[in-house]
C-alpha cells in the first residue's frame, strides 16, 4: 500500500460471562454516536449481539518462532483483521470481545507484533468488565481474571448494586492493587459513559498517561510465571535521538502501595519515582529490564524526564515490546520527575528501584 | 512468438500494452476462466471481460479464490460461509456451505475436487457433491492439493498435515515450530512449501521429510508461484522477487536464491511465473508490474505504478496476456506482444 491509510481503532473487551460485557457491547453498538463497528467474537450467539458485522473466530494463540514464550499473537485476529481491512468502508472501528478465559496479552500483542495488522489498525484500549459480586471468587479460581484486570486500561466494576459498601470498597481496592494505573468506573448494568471506554488512546504515546491522576498509586504482591530471558525478536524501539549528559539531581522515592484486601492475587505492581535520567543509562537499562524480565512484565508505563531534554519522554510496554517517544514539552510549573510503573509477577521491587535510581543523571 | 529457444533471444514481449479495468475494491484473485479474464473482489463481486464487462455478486464478502484444474471454473470462499463456483458463461453454483464462519481458503484438485477451510476444519468436496470433513486441533490456515493422487495438505500451527481424502487412514503430520499460514506443493509433488507468520518459508522434501528453511525476508511472504516444470519457486516479501531453485534433489538447500526485479523503494507483493518459460511477472506495492527472465535477470516493464499494491496475477493459456489486480481495484490485462 503506497498511501498511508488511517489506522482503525480497536477496543478489546474482556471479562467473564455474566460480567456485563455483552450489555456494554450492545450499548456501544446501539448508542447514537454515528460510528459503525465490526465486532470480532470467539463465541457466536452466546447472547444476542445486535450488529451487522460480526465475525466469529477460534481463539488461536501463536507463539512466535523466536524462542520466547511470551511473544504470542492471536493468529485468528491477524486473519480476521486482514480480511476486514480489505473492505475498510464498512466500519469505523473494531471491537474484539474475548471470552472470560482468554489471555489478553496475545490479543494486545497482535496489534504490535504483526506488521500488517499494525499498519492498518491501532489498539485503543483494553477494557475489563468485572462483576463486583463474583470477583473474589474469580480471583480464587482463575489466573485469567487477574490477568484481565492487570492488563486493562479501563476497568468497569459492574453490578455494584449487588454488593454492600464494604464489599465494594474491598473489591475496588483489590482491582487497584492489581492494577494501579487503570481507570476504574463503578457501574450497574454496565452503565459507563461510552467516552470513558472508547477512543481512549491508551496505547497512544502522545496521550498515554497524559493526565492520569491514578498513575502514582501503587502496590505490591506475589508471583508465578515461566520463560527464559533469551529472546531474539525485534523490539519496536524508542525513537529517541538524545545525546545527553550528566549532572543535576533530584529526590526519589518508591511506592509500595496497599495490599489487596482480597487474597489470591499474584500480580504485583512496582511504582518507581526518580529525578532526571541520564539517557545513556536509562535506555540501555529499560531495554535490559524488558529483555530479562519481559515474561514477568504484563504492562509498563512511564513518564521519564531526560536530562537536558525539554520534552517529556513517555514509554509503554507489553512484556518485551516497548515503545517510547517524546510526548510534549514539560510545562513551566511541572517538576522534572521520572515515574515508571511495572505491573507483573515475580518482580524484584528492590532491584528495580535500585537500578532505576542508578540511571539518574548525576 | 512462443519459441521455446529463449536462451538467445530477448523476452518475447517488447511492446506490452495495458488495457486498464478500473474496479472498486481489493482484488482477491485474477484468473483466466476459459481464457476470459476474471477479477474477484473482496466485496464479493466478480467481474469479467467477455465482449464487454460482466459482473455477478457471488458472496457478501469474498475471502479466497482459485481456478479449477481445467481452468473452466472460478472457485471462491466467502464471509457468508459459502463455497461457490462460477463458469465463464456467468453461471454460479453453490458448492458447499460451511456454516457461519468465514471460508478462508479454497483449493482445486484433480477430478473436479475442491477443498476449503473454515476455522479448524477442512473439507474436500468431490465432483459428485459428496464431502469429507477433516477436523484439526488448531485453525486451518491454508489448503492445497497435491498434483499427484487425491491428497491435500493443510497449513496449521507448528507444521502441516497431509490427508488422503479418497482413502481411509491416518494423516501424515509434518512438524515445524511456528505458525504456517499458506501452503503449496511443487508441480512434481516432491516438495511441500509453507509460508509462515514469520518472514520465512518452510519446506519439506516429502520422500524423506527433510526440512528446508528459506529465510531472510524483510516482510511476510504472501505470494508464491512455481515456474514451468517446478524448477523454481518465486516468492514475494522482499524488494525483489526471491526465486528459489528446486531442480536439485534437495531443493534449494545450500543454494542461494535468485533476486529478480530488485527495486530500492518498493516491495514485491505478487509473483506469477510464466506458464512455459523461465520468466516471472512481478507485482509491486506501488502497482508496477515487471517481467524478468531468470537466465539473465533481464527486466521488461509491463505496467507503470498505479494506485495500489498488486495483489493478484494470472497468465492466459496462450501465454500472451497477463491479468492483474490490485488492492485498490485498478485492475487490467497486459498484452505482452502489444
Amino acid at each position: 500500500m503506497t498511501e498511508a491509510q488511517t489506522q482503525i481503532p480497536v477496543t478489546v473487551l474482556t471479562g467473564y460471562l455474566g460480567s456485563g460485557k455483552t450489555t456494554l457491547l450492545n450499548r456501544i453498538l446501539s448508542e447514537n454516536h454515528g460510528k459503525r463497528y465490526a465486532v470480532i467474537v470467539n463465541e457466536f450467539g452466546e447472547i444476542g449481539i445486535d450488529n451487522d458485522l460480526i465475525v466469529e473466530s477460534d481463539e488461536e494463540i501463536y507463539e512466535m518462532n523466536n524462542g520466547c514464550v511470551c511473544c504470542t499473537v492471536r493468529g485468528d485476529l491477524i486473519r480476521v483483521v486482514e480480511g476486514l481491512m480489505r473492505r475498510p468502508g464498512r466500519f469505523d472501528a473494531i471491537v474484539v470481545e474475548t471470552t472470560g478465559l482468554a489471555d489478553p496479552v496475545p490479543v494486545a500483542q497482535t496489534f504490535f507484533m504483526d506488521e500488517d495488522v499494525r499498519a492498518k489498525t491501532k489498539l485503543d484500549a483494553v477494557v475489563a468488565l468485572v462483576d463486583a459480586k463474583h470477583l473474589p471468587l474469580r480471583l480464587k479460581d482463575s489466573r485469567e481474571a487477574e490477568d484481565q484486570i492487570a492488563f486493562a486500561d479501563v476497568v468497569v466494576l459492574n453490578k455494584t448494586d449487588l454488593v454492600n459498601a464494604d464489599e465494594l470498597r474491598d473489591v475496588e481496592a483489590a482491582v487497584r492493587a492489581i492494577n494501579p494505573s487503570a481507570r476504574i468506573h463503578r457501574t450497574t448494568r454496565a452503565g459507563v459513559a461510552l467516552d470513558q471506554v472508547l477512543d481512549r488512546g491508551a496505547f497512544d504515546l502522545k496521550r498515554v498517561l497524559a493526565d492520569d491522576p491514578h498513575f502514582l498509586d501503587a502496590h505490591d504482591h506475589d508471583h508465578d510465571h515461566e520463560c527464559g530471558p533469551n529472546c531474539d525478536h525485534d523490539h519496536h524501539h524508542h525513537h529517541h535521538d538524545h545525546d545527553h549528559d550528566h549532572h543535576h539531581h533530584d529526590h526519589h522515592d518508591h511506592d509500595h502501595g496497599a495490599v489487596s484486601p482480597i487474597h489470591d492475587v499474584t500480580v504485583q505492581s512496582v511504582s518507581l519515582r526518580g529525578g532526571e535520567m541520564d539517557s545513556k543509562k536509562f535506555f540501555p537499562w529499560i531495554e535490559k529490564i524488558t529483555q530479562m524480565e519481559g515474561p514477568n512484565i504484563l504492562r509498563l508505563k512511564g513518564i521519564i524526564a531526560i536530562k537536558d531534554d525539554p520534552d517529556r519522554y513517555v514509554i509503554q510496554g507489553v512484556h518485551m515490546i516497548i515503545e517510547g517517544d517524546h510526548q510534549r514539552a514539560w510545562k513551566d510549573d511541572e517538576k522534572h520527575e521520572s515515574r515508571l510503573v511495572f505491573i507483573g509477577r515475580e518482580l524484584d521491587a528492590e532491584r528495580l528501584k535500585r537500578s532505576f535510581e542508578a540511571c539518574q543523571a548525576a | 512468438m512462443r519459441g521455446k529457444d529463449t536462451s538467445k533471444t530477448e523476452p518475447a514481449f517488447l511492446m506490452p500494452t495495458v488495457a486498464p479495468f478500473d474496479l472498486e475494491g481489493h482484488c482477491i484473485a485474477a484468473a483466466f476462466i476459459d481464457n476470459i479474464p476474471f477479477f474477484a473482489l473482496a466485496d464479493g463481486m466478480v467481474h469479467w471481460l467477455d465482449h464487454g464487462q460482466k459482473s455477478v455478486k457471488l458472496h457478501d464478502g469474498l475471502l479466497s479464490a482459485t481456478t479449477s484444474a481445467g481452468n473452466d471454473l472460478l472457485i471462491t470462499g466467502g464471509e457468508d460461509g459459502k463455497v461457490m463456483s462460477l463458469g465463464s458463461s456467468g453461471t454460479a453454483q453453490e458448492l458447499a456451505s460451511a456454516g457461519k464462519k468465514w471460508v478462508t481458503a479454497v483449493a482445486s484438485g484433480p477430478q473436479g475436487a475442491v477443498a476449503y477451510a473454515s476455522g479448524r476444519n477442512a473439507w474436500v468436496r468431490f465432483a459428485d457433491g459428496k464431502t469429507k470433513e477433516f477436523v484439526h486441533p488448531r485453525s486451518v490456515e491454508g489448503v492445497a492439493f497435491s498434483p499427484k493422487g487425491m491428497r491435500i495438505g493443510i497449513a496449521r500451527y507448528n507444521g502441516a498435515t497431509l490427508h488422503f481424502p479418497a482413502a481411509e487412514g491416518k494423516p501424515v503430520e509434518l512438524e515445524w515450530a511456528g505458525a504456517h499460514t499458506g501452503i503449496t506443493f511443487s508441480p512434481d509433488g516432491a516438495f511441500l512449501v509453507t509460508t509462515m507468520q514469520e518472514n520465512a518459508l518452510h519446506g519439506w522434501k516429502l520422500v524423506d521429510g527433510k526440512h528446508m528453511r528459506m529465510t531472510g525476508y524483510p516482510a511476510k511472504v504472501k505470494s508464491l508461484s512455481w515456474s514451468a516444470k517446478g524448477k523454481w519457486l518465486a516468492s514475494s516479501g522482499a524488494p525483489a522477487a526471491i526465486v528459489w531453485p528446486f531442480s536439485g534433489k534437495d531443493g534449494p538447500m545450500g543454494k542461494a536464491p535468485l533476486e529478480l526485479g530488485t527495486r530500492g523503494n518498493s516491495m514485491v507483493t505478487s509473483v506469477c511465473c510464466h506458464p512455459s518459460e523461465d520468466i516471472v511477472a512481478i507485482g509491486y506495492d506501488d502497482g508496477m508490474v515487471m517481467a524478468v527472465r531468470f537466465a539473465d535477470s533481464k527486466e521488461v516493464l509491463l505496467r507503470r505504478p498505479g494506485k495500489g499494491a498488486i495483489t493478484a496475477m494470472a497468465w492466459d493459456k496462450d501465454e500472451r496476456r497477463l491479468a492483474f489486480g490490485s488492492a485498490t481495484g485498478d485492475c487490467g490485462v497486459i498484452d505482452i506482444a502489444g
